[in-house]
C-alpha cells in the first residue's frame, strides 16, 4: 500500500531517490560519526536540482511545485538522511514565511540571496524563550530609517551556514506576543555572528548553532509585515514547517521499515528467517501500519495546504502523531535487529537517534497537544 | 546546426525477474527506461552544444510509449525530440530500423554530428548506430570516449579499443557511438522535468518520409530472422590441466584434443 502517485510525481520521486542514493548516501555514515555539517559542495547537486526552492513560486526563482509533491520527494531525501533534508526544508520554509507575510520586494530580496545556492534560517528560539516565545529578550529599536537589532538566538537550524535569516525581536517589550516583530537580516551585516555547531544526539548532518545580533542595523524596509505581527508570522510558518518535518519523519520510518524487513528475511534463528516468527511479524506489521498512517496524514495536510488552508490544527496533529509514531517505529526496528540494532555499524540506531528531536522541535508535542485541544474547543463552541 | 541523438526505450533489465518454473523473463510491470548508455549520448550532445553551440534533437523509433523516454531526454537538456513511429515500421530489425532512422534524420535537416549509445541492454547488438551512419554515407566511430572540435569542420574523437585509446580526426558530419566512460550524465532538475512534461513530442511517420523505400522497412524489409530463443544449458565445469611446466601442460592439452578429434 502506498499513496496514489501521478506519473509526474513518480518521475520526481525517482529523480530525488537516485540523487540521494548515489550522491549523498556514501557520505552520511562518516558525517554522522563526526557530527559535521556537510560541506556546501555536498549540496551543489541539490541546489542545481532546485531542491532548496522547490515549492517556491516561479516568480521568485523556485520550481513552483505543489506542497503534496514536495513532501513526497523530501520523504525520499529523508530516507537517506533527514538532517541533510532539513537543511533544505529550513531554507525554503524561511523564504516561504517572507512570501506569506512580507511584500513581493522582500520576498525577491530574500529569494535572490538563496537562489544561487545558499541557505536560510528561521531564527526564533532564545535560551529562555523556547515554547514560551513571548519571553524573548531580543529587541528591535527604530532609529530613523533603520532598526537596531540585539538578540542571542539558540538552537537555530542552519544558524552557522545561512546567508540570510528571518529573525524575531521585541519591538514592544510590554506587549507580550503582540510586541514581537519579524525582520530579514543578511548574514554579512556588521554585528551578526554565529556560535559553534551543536554536538547533537541525532540529525547530526543538520547544522544547529547560536546566532548573535549585536547592534545590527537593518533598513526599516526589512521589517516583515508590520510591527507586532511577528508572533502571527511565526505561528503561520510553524504550521507549515510542522507538516514538512512530518514528511521527514515518514522518510525515517520508511527507512526503518525497509531495513527491518531486509534484516528479518536474512537473519536466521532456530533454522529459519526470523521474519517467519509471529512475534517479529507483529513488530514489522505495527511498523508498517504506523508508517502508512503517518504518510497518509502528512499527504492530507499537504493537500489542505495546497488549497490555501493554514493547517493550524492539522499541522499540529500531523507533527505530533508522526513524531510519536516515528519513535515507536525506529525503536521497533532496533528491536528487530536484536543486539545488532544498537551497534553503530548497523543502520537502525542512527534512525532512532535522528527521530527523537521530532517530538521536540517546531514546538514540543506537549504544546502541540494544547494547540489541538484549544482549536477543538473553539470549533465545538 | 543540429546535433542529433538516437535513443532507445528499453525494459529496465535490473527490474526483470526470471520465472523459476518456466525460465522465462517476467516482463509484466517492468518499467521502461532510456537505454542507460543512451543517457551518456544525450549528455555528450548537450556538452557539445554547450561548448560549440547548436541544437540538440533527439530521435527514437518505437511505439507511442517511447514518448516518455523522449520527454526525459528534454529534461536532460535536449532542445527537441521526435518519435519515429508507424505501424509500417513494426517488426523492423536493426537494418530496417537504421534505414528508417537515416531517412528521419534527413527530414530533420543538416547536422554536424550524431550521437548514439554503443548498444542497447535489450538487443545488445550494437548495430543500429553504425548502420545508420552507413545509410547516411557518413563516417561512423564506435566506442567513443571523447569528442572535440578542431577548427571549423574537423572532429577529434578518442575511441577506447582493446589496445588502448585511438585518436581519430574526422570531417563533419559523423556519427559516434559512445561508451559510459565518455561522461557522467547530469541529473534532470525539478524545473526541467515539469517543463518536459508540458512539451509536445512530434511524430515522424512513414507518410512524412515520402522517399522511403517500403521494401526496406518493417518485417518485410528485415533480413534478420529469429528462428528460436532458448535458455542455454549450464555448461559443464572446465578441467584444469595440471603440469609442472607450460610445455608439459600444452602437450597434455594437445593429447586431449587429439583424443576428442578436435584437432
Amino acid at each position: 500500500m502506498s499513496l496514489l502517485y501521478t506519473e509526474q510525481q513518480e518521475e520526481l520521486i525517482k529523480l530525488v531517490k537516485d540523487f540521494a542514493e548515489n550522491e549523498i548516501k556514501p557520505y552520511v555514515e562518516e558525517l554522522d560519526k563526526k557530527g559535521e555539517t556537510p560541506a556546501k559542495e555536498l549540496f551543489k547537486g541539490a541546489f542545481e536540482m532546485g531542491l532548496h526552492m522547490v515549492e517556491i513560486p516561479e516568480e521568485y526563482g523556485g520550481a513552483g511545485l505543489d506542497f503534496e509533491t514536495t513532501a513526497m520527494i523530501f520523504e525520499e531525501l529523508a530516507k537517506v538522511d533527514a538532517g541533510y533534508a532539513i537543511t533544505l526544508v529550513s531554507t525554503f520554509v524561511a523564504l516561504r514565511s517572507v512570501i506569506l507575510s512580507g511584500s513581493p520586494e522582500q520576498a525577491r530580496l530574500f529569494a535572490d540571496i538563496i537562489e544561487p545556492g545558499n541557505f536560510a534560517a528561521f531564527t526564533l528560539t532564545e535560551p529562555n524563550a523556547g515554547t514560551d516565545v513571548a519571553a524573548m529578550k531580543g529587541t528591535a529599536v527604530k532609529d530613523g530609517d533603520e532598526y537596531i537589532l540585539n538578540a542571542s538566538k539558540t538552537f537555530i537550524t542552519n544558524g552557522e551556514i545561512a546567508d540570510v535569516y528571518v529573525v524575531f525581536f521585541k519591538t514592544d517589550k510590554n506587549a507580550g506576543n503582540k510586541g514581537i516583530s519579524a525582520f530579514i537580516v543578511e548574514r554579512d551585516r556588521p554585528g551578526v555572528t554565529v556560535g559553534v555547531h551543536e554536538d547533537k544526539m541525532g540529525l547530526r548532518l543538520s547544522n544547529t548553532s547560536d546566532v548573535f545580533f549585536q547592534d545590527v542595523r537593518v533598513p526599516a524596509d526589512h521589517l516583515i509585515g508590520r510591527e507586532g505581527q511577528g508572533f502571527k508570522i511565526a505561528l503561520n510558518t510553524l504550521n507549515l514547517s510542522r507538516a514538512f518535518v512530518g514528511t521527514l519523519a515518514v522518510g525515517i520510518m520508511q527507512r526503518a521499515l525497509d531495513e527491518a524487513i531486509a534484516y528479518a528475511q536474512e537473519r536466521e534463528q532456530f533454522g529459519r528467517p526470523i521474519m517467519k516468527f509471529q512475534s517479529v511479524q507483529g513488530l514489522i506489521a505495527d511498523m508498517a501500519i504506523k508508517t502508512e498512517a503517518a504518510r497518509a496524514l502528512v499527504n492530507n495536510t499537504m493537500r489542505l495546504m495546497d488549497q490555501g488552508d493554514l493547517v493550524k490544527k492539522e499541522g499540529a496533529i500531523t507533527k505530533t502523531f508522526v513524531s510519536d509514531a516515528c519513535q515507536e517505529v525506529t525503536s521497533k526496528a532496533v528491536q528487530v535487529f536484536g543486539g545488532y540494532g544498537v551497534i553503530k555499524d548497523y543502520p537502525v540506531e542512527k534512525l532512532m537517534r535522528d527521530c527523537k528531536v521530532f517530538q521536540i522541535f517546531e514546538g514540543t508535542n506537549e504544546i502541540q497537544r494544547s494547540t489541538i485541544a484549544r482549536e477543538l474547543d473553539k470549533e465545538y463552541k | 546546426m543540429n546535433i542529433i541523438v538516437l535513443i532507445k526505450q528499453v525494459p529496465d533489465t535490473s527490474e526483470i525477474k526470471i520465472d523459476p518454473e518456466t525460465n522465462r523473463l517476467m516482463r509484466a510491470g517492468v518499467p521502461s527506461i532510456i537505454n542507460p548508455v543512451d543517457k551518456n549520448a544525450i549528455e555528450a550532445a548537450v556538452q557539445y552544444k554547450e561548448e560549440y553551440g547548436g541544437k540538440v534533437v533527439v530521435l527514437s523509433m518505437g511505439p507511442s510509449q517511447a514518448k516518455k523516454a523522449l520527454k526525459e531526454s528534454l529534461a536532460l537538456g535536449a532542445d527537441e525530440a521526435y518519435l519515429v513511429t508507424d505501424r509500417l515500421f513494426g517488426g523492423s530489425d536493426t537494418y530496417a530500423t537504421s534505414y528508417i532512422l537515416s531517412e528521419a534524420i534527413k527530414k530533420i535537416g543538416d547536422f554536424d554530428i550524431i550521437f548514439a549509445g554503443q548498444q542497447a541492454i535489450d538487443g545488445d547488438t550494437g548495430q543500429t548506430g553504425p548502420s545508420t551512419a552507413q545509410h547516411l554515407g557518413i563516417s561512423r566511430l564506435t566506442y567513443v570516449v571523447d569528442v572535440s572540435l578542431e577548427g571549423e569542420d574537423t572532429v577529434i574523437v578518442k575511441r577506447e579499443v582493446e589496445e588502448g585509446i585511438e585518436v581519430i580526426a574526422s570531417k563533419k558530419p559523423l556519427l559516434c557511438t559512445v561508451t559510459k566512460a565518455i561522461n557522467k550524465p547530469r541529473y534532470a532538475t525539478i524545473k526541467s522535468i515539469l517543463a518536459a512534461n508540458q512539451a509536445e513530442i512530434g511524430e515522424i511517420t512513414a507518410a512524412d518520409l515520402g522517399e522511403i523505400d517500403k521494401n526496406k522497412i518493417g518485417l518485410k524489409g528485415s533480413p534478420t530472422r529469429v528462428k528460436k530463443t532458448f535458455t542455454p544449458d549450464i555448461s559443464k565445469n572446465g578441467e584444469i590441466i595440471a603440469a609442472d611446466t607450460a610445455e608439459e601442460a600444452a602437450e597434455k592439452l594437445v593429447d586431449k584434443l587429439l583424443a576428442k578429434n578436435v584437432l
